[in-house]
């Protein structure tokens, strides 16, 4: 075996190489099938509770509704008498309802609006409408998406990076001042994004003045890109902060104490023994074999931390989906109330796919084609 | 028990063990007083009250405790009342049935600020002829002003700001100030103030009665909301709830979750599979928009969000780390023991397994308190808190509803958050605390 390959190197690599990109690429096609059939059942879920009191009937209800009047007061149907209009809305109605199945069971209207909801049909809005003027609900939603997206990736992987570096510091000298001082911090992160939020807002904007208390931009927006990529990064600095400071020291003490039992494994010992540069044993020995296992726990973060995010969009007044949720209770927007639960699905099983994929891509029992 | 006095003995050994303790001992107390001085009820009716209930406050006011770190003395509210003996009443019969009541006040001014408002609440008792009544106000500096002279009907309110007889007599200055500072200099007057109200009515058996309120800058121990209510009571009955809600919430997702792991390991095949899928459906859920659905669509009330919350916090991470162990502990000599002499699945599930996981569930109990004490908070603050009771979160989205930030009324939030803070810690650092001496893989680090 070893001869051979070394007699045809290239050709065993290229091999090599397309076999590992290949169990990459199968095992991240099932986590792709795996994540969409859980998300399906989410929406599906979500739906059931929603309709149960019967909120997504009156959603398409109210739909047909519109869409008649709105056809009705068309020039076309001027020269007709109130009476006749009333009565051809009515009946036009009706049918439209019968026609859309809301007289068949439950299940099989839940199926289709399943199927809506998959395809980002989420009707429209009672009272909000998107910054351009629509009322749908989708683009009401996926106005706000990017300003989600930039605060929560932002933090996250600040988050992710400065509590990897730290817990890889403070588990080189263990015991020391700044370790005790972050067990001792640890417990500052049960409370949530923003309740550390109100403080910054009390202590930055409202006493120091120096940040300004809310919102994404400053009003009117500057105009040169320049300018306004600083304006957001200035408006960002306190929400992000906010979604840090509320994770880091639990997940650095988390991983602190994981490092701290991984290298005191044999293997560890052993390079140390060897005399290898603390800065390798680090990196090859102790962080490569967690990887993994700091991923995954990653991602349980962040699933959690979406939730928080919500409020914290709303305390810092950010353009974001969150606080077009708050908005929508505070209207009773029920459509977007639903369509919110849903894309907030829809996110969080990126994100878990995401991760399985970079997963993937850093575990070695995926690549060698391991179990 | 050997184990547990063990274990309290170890618990003594870390200083942020002592202090969580204390502090959740402190708030059970406190818990248990709130609930025995102010009933459910009572507690119910002050907080849903208004204005009936909460006349004598002035609105927006912080605690009067501010005044000891600020060198500029608000004034501090008060109010007396002639029916308890506070307001002072001499009543002088006359001829033919009629008679003179004197009501007075005096009280010592050293304030650095005007009131918010004064207010003379009348009630009085007549057949037919309505008492009269003349309001002097005297200051310290020996000049006498006259508020206001007027008949009285059963119950009269005079507010002194907005009594256009006194707005004339100043010539349109706020009687606020006017009152309370020299007319040359508008510097404020310190001193003792008097209020005199002389009453005559003419009826044999006809009686008045006044009630003298006074809205300063500051209030009570906690300050006041933007309907006058003095916030001790829902600082005091947020933590019978915030306990309550986080300790049920805990102990009921931990143990229905440990229950269904013992279940899932225990038979294994196709039980197993479907708490696994479940587990990763209920991870993309999510799962405070889920709750705001249920709270706009369906109830409000803080019960049915704690059924919907542990109902959610079932099949999450925990559930895979309980199944690791139960993995385990399923093949342990003495489940084989317990098989072997024909015990059942029942038996073994709850006799065998889920108590061997106890010890470990104790430290993952006390740390998920905070959360769940955070979370009734969360839902407060996006305006889905319980309508009726009163809780930590509910003042923070008043305030925060009242822009109390962008006000200056910081006392309204930090009070508040501050319990909710050390509610926090105290369950976060015994958690902690306990995870270490239970788990003895941690200890040494």
């Amino acid at each position: 075996m070893a001869v051979e390959t070394q007699s045809a190197t290239g050709g065993v690599k290229s091999t090599l190489v397309n076999s590992t990109f290949l169990r990459v690429g199968r095992y991240t096609l099932v986590r792709l099938v795996t994540v969409f059939a859980t998300v399906v059942v989410g929406v599906y879920l979500t739906i059931m509770i929603a309709n149960m009191g019967g909120y997504v009937d009156q959603i398409m209800k109210n739909d047909i509704r519109d869409r008649f009047t709105q056809m009705l007061s068309t020039p076309a149907y001027r020269n007709m008498s109130a009476d006749a209009r009333k009565t051809l809305l009515e009946k036009s109605i009706a049918l439209e309802e019968k026609r859309l199945g809301l007289d068949t069971p439950v299940a099989v209207r839940n199926a289709r609006y399943l199927v809506n909801a998959l395809t980002l049909n989420l009707g429209r809005a009672l009272n909000m409408t998107s910054d351009s003027g629509s009322k749908e609900v989708r683009l009401i939603i996926l106005e706000r998406l990017p300003a989600t997206l930039l605060l929560m990736g932002t933090s996250e992987l600040f988050l992710f990076f400065a509590s990897v570096l730290l817990a890889l510091t403070l588990s080189r000298r263990y015991g020391s001042f700044w370790d005790k001082m972050v067990i001792t911090l640890s417990p500052t992160s049960a409370a949530p994004p923003w309740f550390y939020g109100i403080f910054f807002i009390l202590f930055f904007a409202a006493i120091l003045k120096i940040l300004p208390f809310g919102g994404m931009t400053d009003s009117p927006p500057p105009d040169n890109p320049i300018d306004f990529a600083l304006n957001v990064m200035k408006h960002m600095i306190l929400p992000a902060s906010a979604l840090i400071i509320s994770s880091l020291f639990l997940s650095i003490y988390n991983w602190r104490t994981f490092f701290l039992i991984y290298s005191s494994e044999d293997y560890v010992e052993m390079a140390k023994a060897k005399g290898l540069p603390a800065r390798d044993i680090e990196r090859r020995y102790i962080l490569r074999p967690t990887l993994p296992t700091i991923i995954t726990n990653f991602a349980l973060l962040l699933i959690s931390t979406v939730s928080g995010a919500i409020i914290t969009e709303t305390v810092f007044l950010w353009p974001g989906l969150g606080r077009t949720l708050y908005r929508a209770i505070g209207l009773y927007d029920t459509p977007v109330i639903v369509g919110t639960t849903i894309i907030y699905a829809y996110l969080l099983g990126i994100t878990v796919f995401l991760l399985d994929f970079i997963y993937a891509l850093v575990d070695p029992r995926v690549k060698v084609g391991g179990n | 028990m050997a184990t547990l006095r063990n274990s309290f003995k170890e618990m003594l050994r870390y200083p942020s063990a002592i202090i969580g303790s204390v502090i959740i001992l402190l708030l059970v107390i406190v818990a248990i007083y709130t609930v025995i001085k102010i009933p459910y009820n009572t507690a119910i009716n002050l907080w849903r009250g208004g204005e009936e209930v909460w006349y004598q406050n002035p609105k927006f006011a912080p605690p009067a405790w501010i005044n000891f770190f600020s060198s500029k003395k608000l004034p501090v509210s008060f109010a007396v009342r002639t029916t308890d003996g506070t307001l002072n009443k001499i009543v002088t019969p006359g001829a033919q049935g009629t008679s003179t009541i004197d009501i007075s006040y005096t009280f010592d001014f050293q304030y650095d600020d005007y009131p918010q408002e004064m207010l003379l609440y009348f009630t009085t008792q007549y057949a037919q002829k309505q008492p009269f009544v003349s309001i002097v106000w005297l200051t310290p500096d020996g000049r006498k002003i006259r508020v206001d002279d007027l008949g009285v009907s059963q119950k009269q309110t005079l507010r002194f700001s907005q009594d256009e007889r006194l707005l004339q007599r100043l010539n349109g200055a706020n009687p606020m100030q006017a009152l309370f500072e020299d007319p040359k200099t508008h510097a404020i007057v310190k001193g003792k103030y008097q209020l005199q109200i002389t009453g005559t009515t003419f009826e044999p058996g006809s009686d008045i009665n006044a009630e003298f309120v006074f809205h300063g800058q500051v209030f009570g121990l906690a300050g006041t909301d933007q309907e006058r209510r003095d916030l001790v009571l829902p600082l005091l009955w947020g933590a019978p709830i915030a306990l309550a809600f986080g300790l049920v919430a805990s102990l009921g997702t931990l143990v229905l979750t440990m229950i269904i792991a013992a279940i899932g390991t225990w038979y294994g095949g196709w039980v197993d599979e479907l708490i696994q899928r479940i587990t990763e459906v209920n991870l993309v859920l999510p799962f405070l928009s889920i709750l705001v659905m249920v709270g706009t669509f369906y109830s409000r009330s803080l019960w049915v969000i704690l059924g919907v919350t542990v109902l959610l916090s079932i099949f999450t991470g925990s559930i895979k780390s309980y199944r690791a162990i139960f993995l385990q502990v399923k093949e342990s000599m003495y489940i084989e023991a317990a098989r072997a002499y024909g015990a059942s699945n029942f038996r073994i599930i709850f006799m065998y397994l889920i108590p061997r996981m106890i010890p470990l569930l104790i430290p993952g109990l006390v740390s998920s308190v905070p959360s769940f004490v955070f979370l009734e908070a969360s839902l407060a603050v996006l305006g889905l808190g319980d309508p009726v009771l009163p809780t930590w979160g509910k003042i923070i989205n008043d305030a925060d509803t009242n822009g109390a930030l962008y006000k200056g009324y910081y006392y309204w939030i930090m009070e508040p958050a501050a319990l909710l803070m050390i509610t926090g810690f105290g369950f976060a650092m015994l958690g902690f605390a306990l995870d270490r001496i239970f788990n003895p893989r941690l200890r040494d680090m």
